[in-house]
């Protein structure tokens, strides 16, 4: 089955994210109720998996290994049948 | 002694931190990222740049080519001396061999700038540079605000493992000597025979260009030894 899994990375609450910083600001500016604003990536990959549940577990360990940086960033996976 | 300069594709201090070798009469050759085999080679230099053109995360990708698992076998069975400048050090983060991970600079900016860095902790890799030491280094960096996880501070200071922090010019660690907003002021940290640093010393090798102290941490490193296992 080939599946598609999605790794959504994020900065950790505590680290400091100087572009966030800038948007929210910009955003405020533009009139919105803007706070908080935290600027992560979206990891997308299609794989070949005997299940979605497999699939997960690829995923995971990719963001584990290379796709998030365990010092400073947390991860969620997400998978669809394609 | 034969120094190996690797060049990761978007290295770009690499010539010159092979000038700055030879300056000092030092055999050195470039290490293209895909070479496997280590041998002969007694010292190893990642240069400065945008491996990778930072993809991903600074040092990343780079941390996983195949120089680095020969690289790594290398420093785990004979102790071998390696030397991580600026994005060299980014990629010595990411790939395990030393501790943390280098952020976004707390500005948000890249700073381009010669900085004051105090010898925090000797190394004996670095004869004659006793902790307290300052030296007057230049950094060119936008991911170089260096973080440890939470609680992971006291460790790396017990074990010895801060080499450089920045400092006024009196040697003074405070606040406002730190240029990226990097957890205790650290520039510089240690682990065995693994160094990494921010600043780059092969840009300060003639005082006419504003230092020439990268010409004394560098023929320090190039002097140093370490006992293997130690």
């Amino acid at each position: 089955m080939r599946y598609r899994i999605a790794v959504e990375v994020m900065l950790k609450p505590a680290i400091l994210d100087p572009a966030g910083q800038a948007t929210e600001g910009i955003l405020q500016q533009m009139g919105f109720s803007a706070e908080d604003v935290r600027i992560g990536k979206r990891i997308t990959v299609e794989t070949e998996a005997d299940s979605a549940a497999a699939a997960e577990i690829a995923g995971r360990q990719m963001a584990e290994k290379l796709l998030a940086n365990p010092v400073m960033e947390d991860f969620s996976v997400s998978v669809v049948a394609l | 002694m034969t120094v190996g300069v690797l060049v990761f594709p978007g290295s770009n201090c690499d010539w010159d931190t092979v000038h700055a070798l030879e300056d000092l009469k030092t055999e050195c050759r470039t290490i293209w990222y895909t070479e496997t085999d280590l041998r002969g080679l007694d010292r190893v230099i990642l240069p400065g740049g945008f491996a990778y053109g930072d993809y991903l995360r600074s040092g990343a990708l780079a941390a996983h080519a195949p120089v680095m698992a020969a690289l790594e076998r290398r420093v785990a069975e004979t102790a071998l001396p390696v030397l991580g400048i600026c994005n060299g050090f980014q990629i010595l983060c990411e790939r395990g061999l030393l501790p943390g991970a280098l952020r976004n600079n707390a500005s948000g900016q890249f700073r381009c700038s010669l900085e004051t860095v105090r010898v925090t902790a000797a190394h004996p890799l670095f004869p004659g540079l006793a902790a307290g030491t300052l030296l007057r280094l230049p950094i060119a960096h936008h991911e170089g605000s260096y973080t440890v996880p939470p609680g992971g501070l006291g460790a790396l200071f017990e074990q010895q493992q801060v080499f450089l922090q920045y400092a006024d010019a009196d040697g003074v660690v405070q606040a406002y000597a730190n240029p990226n907003g990097s957890v205790a002021n650290i520039a510089g940290v240690s682990r065995g025979s693994v160094v990494g640093l921010m600043p780059h010393p092969e840009r300060a090798m003639e005082s006419y260009l504003g230092s020439a102290d990268g010409r004394r941490l560098l023929s320090s490193w190039l002097e140093g030894g370490m006992r293997h296992g130690a």
